[in-house]
């Protein structure tokens, strides 16, 4: 069990090192991904024309294989971080786009309506109304997206040390020691669960306002009975 | 297309009498009389001094909605909006009405033609801030589902740059304006019943008590017996706030029942008619409206005559203690006789022979129906009570439910004769002109 967390010192982290890249390459794609995909989603909810071949367009760098990402970047950014994070971030948008247009357009015709007739612009109103009501649509895209980021920077050993808790897979290999492939695809695993279950919570704490479970039906009992 | 000439006789009849007692009777959903509106226009206008209270408010003109594809929403449409009355647009669906309203606060904007609002082409101020000067009632009410029900309805007062307690303290006052507890302030919507949704969404369009209310078919989608609560509601908000309405609806019995004028249109998006609503039933002005209106306009119409000058009989009423002599007295030409407790109250029809003097068997008297309420039901009412009861006579009761007096059906029939002739039209013979008793 020792040997379980005995990093090699080749990797220049301990395990909760390893941990922390990981987390790191793995979650600023998916927050890099949603700062492109709401600009991009919100122009596709306004020009409809233009959401299929986005999505096209999504989909296809979706295809593109991450070792072709990096064949082209390493030119440019190196054997860093950021050439991993670049596909990784251009992978979350297949599909943080969908959800968030989406979530946006699922807003009730009625709802749309009385925020415009009660005077908001159109950006108050992508703001206060549709994005807040699209937020548990975007939220399922994130948990989609997170959870794949996580298991994705592994692809990092490929241009040397920077796959994180995917390097172990290497090590397992090159060391002949297999509880470094078993600590790697748990701990991959155990961070991808954790993550999604945050995800969750943050969902709950953003909306109040959703119907959830038994005590959502016993409160619209109460409110009808009155 | 232009109506001014009902607009005047708007002006005249609904509008000025609104602050008559007959007007605020009407409002309390009874309908009136015609002595009584006669009086209130009397009042305003009879003494040479027509005071004008209220004016035009919107001014439709000649507005025309056409679509790129071709299609014409709204044809050339012409509509004077009184001022701090409810107008209601009624037609069937593709008949333009919501279209129409929508252009009042440009959420369509019109292909020609102007609406002028308070004198105003509404073109002229920003949109935004003419929306905000309209409250707005949708279908479904279209809450905000992420907001609570007091940040709904503070919505509008924030966005006009209130403080957030003071746009709050002012929803609370809402809330108790349209009847909505205040245990539910920090609800979501979805906690909420479609009734209780729909109020949220009159005071949210309430809230920063605009001059004019626009309602898009606000009461469509609840059950029968929570849309009239909901139009009972409105009316006694109108009362108390006296706002200018424009009001959408499919349902003629609605816009009968709301409506100060209403404008009903035709597919196509063309004015059929613009009238009061009494008017619109006895004298409906072509085939498309009378077909609209339905079969039974001529017994709802009786709405809008008071039951206040029924001749009333009180000697075939006897108490459940009358002597022998009582009853034989009581019984001389009336062929059956109304019981009551010892309260004044009803208990039931009885043939005089039936009758024991000193103590009557309350167990074998005929139901009385419903009885209706002399001062404040309408003439429909008095016949409804007379051809549900069984012995075909109407009982009359006092606020407290206390009998005042019986009717027969003949002498109902004989009374919406004597109506009629006061308010000729009926048959719809009247030529354009003739005065008309009721409006």
């Amino acid at each position: 069990m020792n040997r379980f967390f005995d990093i090699p010192s080749d990797l220049q982290h301990d395990w909760i090192g390893l941990v922390g890249l990981h987390l790191r390459e793995a979650l600023l794609p998916v927050l890099g991904g949603l700062l492109l995909a709401l600009p991009i989603a919100q122009l596709c909810v306004r020009l409809r024309w233009l959401y299929p071949p986005v999505l096209w367009v999504t989909t296809v760098l979706y295809a593109i294989p991450s070792l072709a990402f990096f064949v082209v970047l390493i030119d440019y950014t190196g054997q860093t971080e950021l050439t991993v994070m670049i596909p990784l971030t251009v992978y979350t948008l297949v599909v943080l786009v969908p959800a968030i247009v989406d979530g946006v357009r699922s807003v009730p015709q009625e709802t749309l309506a009385a925020a415009t007739a009660m005077g908001f612009g159109p950006v108050r109103r992508y703001v206060q109304v549709q994005l807040p009501i699209a937020t548990p649509a975007i939220v399922a895209g994130l948990r989609v997206a997170t959870v794949s980021s996580i298991s994705l920077v592994s692809v990092g050993m490929l241009i040397g040390n920077q796959g994180a808790l995917g390097n172990l897979l290497h090590d397992a290999q090159i060391y002949n020691r297999p509880e470094l492939a078993w600590n790697s695809v748990l701990t991959t695993a155990a961070l991808a669960v954790l993550v999604d279950a945050l995800l969750v919570g943050v969902r709950v704490l953003l909306t109040p306002w959703m119907p959830s479970g038994s005590g959502a039906t016993r409160t619209r009992k109460e409110a009808t009975a009155r | 297309m232009r109506i001014s000439g009902l607009t005047g006789q708007a002006q005249r009849a609904g509008i000025e009498a609104r602050h008559t007692p007959a007007a605020r009777l009407k409002h309390n959903r009874s309908r009136l009389s015609p002595q009584q509106s006669e009086l209130g226009w009397s009042r305003a206008g009879g003494n040479g001094q027509t005071r004008r209270v209220f004016g035009v408010l919107i001014r439709i003109d000649s507005v025309t909605k056409r679509y790129p594809d071709g299609t014409v929403a709204v044809d050339r449409l012409s509509l004077e909006i009184p001022d701090r009355a409810i107008t209601v647009l009624v037609g069937p669906s593709g008949c333009g009405k919501t279209t129409t309203l929508r252009m009042i606060n440009r959420m369509v904007e019109p292909s020609e033609g102007t609406i002028w609002i308070d004198g105003q082409d509404s073109r002229r101020q920003p949109v935004n801030t003419l929306r905000r000067s309209m409250g707005y009632v949708i279908q479904n009410a279209g809450l905000f589902q992420h907001r609570t029900i007091v940040d709904n309805i503070a919505t509008v007062p924030r966005l006009l740059g209130w403080s957030k307690d003071r746009a709050r303290s002012r929803a609370r006052e809402l809330m108790e304006r349209v009847g909505l507890d205040a245990s539910l302030a920090r609800r979501y919507p979805y906690q909420l019943s479609g009734g209780q949704q729909q109020r949220v969404g009159v005071a949210r369009a309430l809230a920063a008590d605009p001059p004019v209310l626009l309602m898009d078919e606000p009461f469509s989608a609840v059950d029968p017996v929570v849309r009239k609560g909901l139009q009972d509601e409105l009316l006694r908000i109108q009362d108390e706030l006296g706002k200018t309405i424009v009001f959408v609806t499919h349902d003629i019995d609605e816009a009968v029942k709301l409506g100060t004028m209403v404008a009903v249109l035709r597919t196509g998006g063309r004015l059929a008619q613009y009238a009061p609503p009494a008017d619109l039933l006895s004298n409906p002005a072509d085939a498309f409206v009378e077909d609209f209106l339905g079969a039974d306009r001529g017994i709802r119409r009786l709405s809008f005559f008071s039951a206040a000058g029924l001749d009333l009989l009180t000697a075939p009423i006897v108490a459940v203690d009358a002597t022998a002599e009582q009853i034989a007295r009581a019984a001389q030409g009336a062929p059956y006789l109304l019981v009551t407790g010892i309260d004044g109250k009803p208990l039931g029809w009885s043939e005089p022979g039936a009758l024991t003097a000193g103590s009557v068997d309350t167990g074998r008297l005929l139901s009385y129906g419903r009885p209706f309420v002399a001062g404040e039901d309408s003439l429909r009412s008095a016949l409804d009570c007379a051809v549900l009861s069984p012995a075909g006579w109407a009982v009359a009761v006092d606020g407290e439910g206390r009998a005042t007096g019986v009717i027969s059906q003949t002498a109902i029939a004989e009374a919406i004769r004597g109506a009629h002739e006061a308010a000729p039209g009926v048959g719809g013979t009247t030529g354009a002109g003739e005065p008309k008793a009721l409006r």
